[in-house]
């Protein structure tokens, strides 16, 4: 298991989680704001862009995807390779779309959107579990190597 | 294809069928409602129309006003035309979701029956929730009878689908005065009101799949300033085209419409301003004056929001005293009204004198003679050349004198 199985900019295009909520770049005056607060969500004409992958969409810089929206996470989920089944359910169950999958393989977190919710945690059911969340500021690869093991069935 | 609905030249219809008809003609496509007293006909004809044909649209019942409003919201950030109707506590409960409508630039048209507020409780009209709609970013318009609640409702769509204004209007007509007594009203005919109206063009629609958007996205100190001022300007620049719509009406129908309205106003030394059927008393009240020798006249606002500061103190910089009428209990200051049109008169070179009315709440009677006594009292302050009583009085209640303030000015 290494880190690059976790990289940050896993499956993303290129301006996912560039912008910083809040720092302040592209401030226009009261004349230049949309009608309405009305924003568009893509660039271009966005005809069938549900049947496109996250990663081929045009986002807008209005889009929340374009924008890191998880600096208040405080613990984060990771995830270990070695032990998922592929089985889907944290990417079914997650709330802010933020488990990166492609042909029903599980690929990692996208940090940018994260919250650390923990669902995913929650509903993973290897043993252990494959996903464990631990210290925002923990590094990747002593996460991994402080995974816990295989427990035993307890008999009743 | 919606069945034909006969109408004849004249009709006998009462403020809140006028209304329902506007909405017929204006091919509605969506009211979602929840009915109130006095203003249930207006959305219960129009379910009536969907149900026999006569328009091709959708007739939603909600458990709330706050939930019709939003609907209202939804289906016009969808891109249909879209309308209901309210009245008194009804419009409180939709007073969060108006401010939504207005910042979201979508141009809703809510016929208000005004009506006063709880408590105590009560179904008779006065202006209370009219001026609680008052900050809300709406294009508010007053009908004063029956045929103008019916041209009205035609202009405002007018006016709030123009793609240079995009905001919501509110057609305000009195409780039950208003709206519950049948007048002679000469609509247009079906074709003439589709043309005058036009087809919806919509803005940002929702279902335009090609162009996804976003509604209601949040702002904080960053956004939110800049994003307020261009809706107050936006409602501020619609002054020109409510003009030039009452113009294009008065082309078709002969029916003038000044978003200030005044009767002997020529010479009037003493003026009594006021809104809603108010206004027509009044107006004969002056008449009545003038026999006696006293050049009374009356202004008239036919439209509150945007408040039309230069056309208010243009009308009355000749007078010598103004009473101010307020039909809404003012909570611990002087009437909304009243500190409108003071402010306006500050500015102008006569400053005439400016006393404040309470009024007719909860539909007391606002009578010609109370009227005249009023234009009477101004008379005396014109004579005296200053204010000769208390700036803020109530008139036609029981008890002693009620007042408050007295002008420094004597």
């Amino acid at each position: 298991m290494s880190v690059e199985s976790q990289d940050l900019n896993l499956c993303a295009n290129d301006n996912r989680g560039q912008l910083q909520l809040g720092a302040g770049a592209g401030l226009v005056g009261w004349d230049e704001v949309t009608q309405g607060i009305v924003l568009t969500s893509f660039n271009g004409d966005a005809t069938g862009i549900a049947n496109k992958k996250a990663e081929e969409r045009t986002y807008s810089e209005f889009n929340s995807y374009t924008a890191s929206v998880a600096s208040w996470r405080v613990n984060k989920p990771v995830f270990n390779r070695d032990i998922c089944i592929d089985c889907q359910n944290c990417w079914v169950w997650c709330p802010d779309s933020s488990i990166l999958s492609r042909d029903k393989q599980m690929l990692g977190i996208d940090y940018d959107h994260c919250k650390g919710c923990e669902v995913c945690v929650e509903v993973c059911p290897t043993n252990p579990k494959s996903l464990l969340m631990f210290n925002e500021h923990a590094d990747l690869d002593e996460s991994l190597a402080a995974w816990p093991e295989k427990k035993k069935k307890e008999k009743k | 294809m919606a069945v034909k609905f006969d109408l004849n030249e004249r009709e006998v219809w009462d403020g809140n069928y006028a209304a329902s008809q506007a909405l017929r003609q204006a091919d509605v496509d969506v009211v979602v409602a929840y009915p109130i007293t006095p203003s249930t006909p207006i959305v219960e004809n129009y379910g009536a129309y969907v149900g026999n044909g006569y328009i091709d649209g959708e007739f939603v019942m909600v458990e709330s006003e706050h939930a019709a409003m939003s609907g209202c919201i939804g289906a016009s950030a969808a891109g249909g035309r879209v309308s209901t109707a309210t009245s008194s506590q009804g419009f409180a409960l939709m007073a969060e979701v108006l401010y939504q409508a207005s910042g979201m630039r979508l141009p809703i048209v809510l016929n208000v029956v005004n009506r006063a507020l709880a408590s105590p409780l009560n179904v008779r009209g006065d202006h209370a929730d009219m001026y609680l709609g008052r900050d809300s970013g709406w294009i508010q318009m007053g009908a004063f009878n029956a045929q103008e609640a019916y041209d009205l409702a035609l202009c405002a769509f007018k006016v709030a689908e123009n793609h240079s204004v995009r905001l919501p209007v509110m057609v305000h007509q009195d409780g039950f005065i208003t709206s519950h007594t049948a007048q002679n009203v000469y609509p247009l005919t079906d074709e003439k009101a589709k043309a005058f109206v036009g087809e919806f063009v919509p803005v940002d629609d929702m279902l335009d799949f090609s162009r996804p958007v976003t509604y209601g996205a949040q702002t904080e100190e960053d956004w939110h300033f800049e994003h307020k001022a261009k809706q107050h300007k936006a409602l501020m620049d619609s002054r020109t085209v409510i003009d030039d719509v009452f113009a294009e009406f008065k082309e078709l129908t002969g029916r003038e419409y000044k978003r200030v309205e005044t009767y002997d106003m020529e010479d009037a030394d003493v003026v009594i301003i006021g809104l809603g059927t108010t206004v027509e008393t009044a107006r004969v009240a002056a008449k009545n004056m003038r026999e006696k020798g006293v050049k009374a006249g009356v202004v008239a606002i036919r439209c509150f929001r945007p408040f039309p500061y230069d056309e208010v103190r243009e009308a009355l910089e000749g007078a010598k005293a103004i009473a101010v009428t307020d039909r809404s209990s003012p909570g611990g200051a002087m009437g909304a009204f009243y500190n409108e049109v003071a402010a306006a008169m500050y500015t102008s070179k006569s400053r005439p004198m400016v006393t404040g009315f309470v009024y007719g709440l909860g539909g007391r009677d606002f009578s010609i003679e109370e009227a005249e006594r009023i234009f009477a009292e101004q008379q005396a302050h014109a004579d005296a050349g200053h204010i000769t009583t208390d700036i803020q009085q109530f008139s036609g209640l029981r008890g002693p004198h009620l007042g408050f303030f007295k002008t420094a000015r004597g």
